[in-house]
């Protein structure tokens, strides 16, 4: 008994640890962004984000003043400053050359080949000795590697909502997204009530052809309806791209919430029929306010597609600031800066804020609908 | 501000002007056919007869003018000449047929549909399986769950910083190359090592479709009659079997089901080859290659092409989901 008792608590750390790897892997690539978002460009290139905690070692070239400024000192022509001028820092090393250029820890002391001497002390400030009259000509190189201690900043925020106009594009993004989420809703509401409750020719016809529209690829339909648009002059803007939204989003709506209205129980709308209520009043009074959680799942999935949308909006909406979403311009970003990550980091950050909040505060209608969804066809 | 005011200005405009349909062409219905007074019975009977399509008309109008003429114009465009004016037959077809980056497009493609699918639903499967005995374990599926919500473009920076590149010496930002680094090997540019960048790519929709594996298999996990279970235990069978003989088994429908719906996904992948690669380095896949086509090349027939390759490679999917919802009496 005692052996088997071991192996299920075995089992049971095997289970967590699996578990836990899982979920590290699966949380570190975001984490990893988000961290870098907080740090500056210097602390970005110079150490990966997982030491944002430590202080980031750099190495810098200083290069002295000229020799010929050095003022006699006893025996010796001296030159005095500091590697941080006014900055202020901490000096971990320091060399001669860049082969070796921490060869020195603070306040050893360097010799020259021509007897020369350097010393850096720790912070920063450092003494260079001539043994004669030093010649005129460019200044030594010192070789120092710096510590700065770790720091967390919300520049990187500022920067990328203001100066990169990632305000405006939030601003763009919500113009998109809202009227996309619930247009569709409305007019797939009515059609799921139709297909479910009501009786006509062609209903079967009309359900399996939805069902064959679920999966029609978007790329499909582009180059017809550009030139759709641009022929009946809406161009490129937010009506096109609602229209557009709406049609991409319509098939799945109609399809999820017509499996949840035809799951009411029949007996309510019998009644409500035969008690003289219209087929509006029925849809209105009792279809509408029972089927919420079909209704919110589904807005829920179309705001993250809407949202996170980058083919739709590129195709239907303009370049210009007053049209261009978040995802376009992470898009231009990415193509144009691929080295400044603080500012790619806060862009990427700002734009997946929305959905990760979404998804936290409304994951449980996220999942039913997903299985609802999920488990029939897809 | 003026914007946020013109978009709420649009956005009420654009809700009113649904609900207004459905309301007045309900209310005109009532009114020219009133379900009331000499000729109630047959009156109620013609405005039943066409109620339906005014509840279905927006929905149908939008669906045809949106999904389903262009598959008709795109088989015309396919067949005409870059600006669509001048009939060109076959011309398309053929030089798709022979075109490089086409051979190289369908190529990749393969290559995601077999391995995407395939790794998120196993990842997702142990993952369903393994939170499902923990007392953590709707905290671990939320974690798991979060990189559905991102964008296909915040997944693409978020792995671009993980494959970063910096020179030997030099410390490493990236952390797959400082991971590298770390068990002494060398590091890499790992977005432009054909073959293996498309591995890269391929491991970005993994990570944002296995939680989606994860939800939809512990849902089915869950719904396994527990007495199948306990009779396994009861003969002696190890966890490891009971998962692979016993639980596995009884979920294949959902398997299934979770492996066409990301092989659907795979087929549209767009956003994280034009973000991370834009198809260099011998990544390209049909859906950028349609975008170069459209938008670079300007060349519609080209393009509608490319994008009839894509609706035919998702039409044996259809046709499968088509027949099972009509199996299941819908």
């Amino acid at each position: 008994m005692e052996g088997m008792a071991g192996t299920k608590s075995r089992l049971t750390w095997a289970v967590n640890l699996a578990a836990l790897l899982l979920v590290v892997l699966w949380t570190i690539p975001t984490l990893g962004l988000l961290i870098s978002s907080f740090r500056d460009r210097d602390q970005i290139a110079a150490s990966g984000w997982w030491k944002a905690a430590l202080p980031a070692e750099q190495n810098e070239i200083f290069r002295a003043p000229p020799p010929e400024t050095a003022v006699p000192d006893g025996p010796l022509w001296v030159l005095d400053g500091n590697v941080f001028g006014e900055a202020g820092g901490s000096v971990a090393a320091f060399g001669l050359s860049a082969r070796e250029p921490k060869a020195f820890a603070p306040g050893e002391t360097a010799t020259g080949r021509a007897g020369d001497t350097l010393t850096v002390a720790e912070d920063g400030a450092f003494r260079i000795t001539y043994p004669e009259a030093p010649e005129a000509g460019r200044g030594d190189r010192i070789f120092v590697t710096t510590t700065t201690p770790p720091r967390l900043t919300l520049e990187n925020y500022e920067t990328v909502v203001v100066a990169q106009g990632l305000g405006r594009a939030f601003l763009n993004t919500f113009t998109v997204t809202i009227p996309a989420t619930v247009i569709p809703i409305l007019i797939a509401a009515f059609a799921a009530y139709a297909l479910a409750w009501m009786r006509f020719p062609g209903r079967a016809l009309i359900l399996a052809g939805i069902v064959g529209l679920l999966v029609v690829p978007l790329q499909m339909t582009l180059i017809p309806l550009l030139r759709l648009h641009n022929a009946i002059g809406l161009d490129k803007g937010y009506l096109g791209i609602w229209l557009a939204h709406t049609a991409f989003g319509l098939p799945m709506a109609v399809y999820l919430l017509r499996n949840y209205i035809a799951g009411l129980p029949r007996e309510i709308i019998e009644s409500a029929r035969v008690d003289g209520a219209t087929d509006f009043e029925i849809f209105r009074r009792i279809v509408l306010p029972l089927s919420f959680p079909a209704l919110a799942s589904f807005a829920i999935f179309q705001f993250l597609w809407v949202w996170n949308d980058l083919l739709v909006a590129t195709v239907f909406l303009g370049n210009a600031p007053d049209q261009l979403v978040m995802t376009g311009v992470l898009r231009e970003l990415l193509g144009s800066l691929g080295g400044e990550w603080e500012i790619l980091a806060a862009s990427a950050f700002v734009s997946i804020s929305m959905p990760l909040l979404v998804f936290f505060g409304l994951q449980r209608y996220l999942v039913r609908g997903l299985l609802a969804g999920s488990v029939k066809g897809g | 501000m003026e914007q946020l005011a013109l978009a709420s200005a649009t956005i009420v405009i654009g809700i009113f002007g649904c609900v207004a349909w459905f309301w007045g062409s309900n209310w005109l219905l009532d009114r020219a056919l009133p379900p009331r007074g000499a000729n109630a019975g047959r009156n109620i009977g013609r405005a039943a007869r066409v109620r339906p399509w005014l509840f279905l008309g927006p929905a149908l109008l939008v669906l045809a003018v949106y999904l389903v003429w262009p598959v008709f114009l795109s088989i015309w465009l396919s067949l005409h000449d870059a600006s669509g004016q001048r009939f060109v037959g076959l011309g398309n077809w053929r030089w798709l047929m022979a075109d490089g980056k086409f051979r190289e497009s369908m190529g990749n493609n393969l290559l995601w549909l077999l391995i995407v699918p395939a790794a998120a639903t196993f990842f997702g499967l142990i993952a369903a399986s393994l939170t499902d005995r923990l007392r953590w374990g709707n905290l671990a599926k939320s974690l798991i769950f979060m990189p559905m919500a991102i964008s296909f473009i915040g997944a693409s920076v978020i792995w671009k910083f993980i494959y970063d590149f910096r020179g030997e010496g030099q410390a490493q930002i990236g952390l797959l190359n400082a991971v590298v680094e770390g068990f002494g090997g060398a590091p890499q540019t790992w977005l432009t090592l054909t073959p293996w960048n498309n591995l890269m790519l391929m491991a970005v929709l993994i990570w944002i479709q296995t939680g989606f594996a994860m939800v939809i298999l512990s849902a089915a996990l869950r719904g396994i009659p527990e007495e199948t279970v306990e009779a396994a235990v009861l003969d002696g069978a190890s966890p490891l079997q009971i998962f692979l003989k016993i639980k596995v088994p009884q979920i294949w429908g959902t398997i299934a089901v979770v492996w066409t719906t990301i092989t659907i996904l795979v087929l549209k992948v767009f956003d994280i080859v034009l973000a991370m690669t834009n198809g260099q380095w011998g990544t390209q896949v049909l859906a950028n290659l349609m975008f170069d086509w459209m938008f670079r090349g300007n060349d519609t027939g080209r393009a509608s092409a490319v994008a009839l390759v894509i609706m035919l490679l998702v039409t044996p999917i259809m046709i499968w989901n088509i027949r099972t919802a009509r199996r299941e009496g819908m």
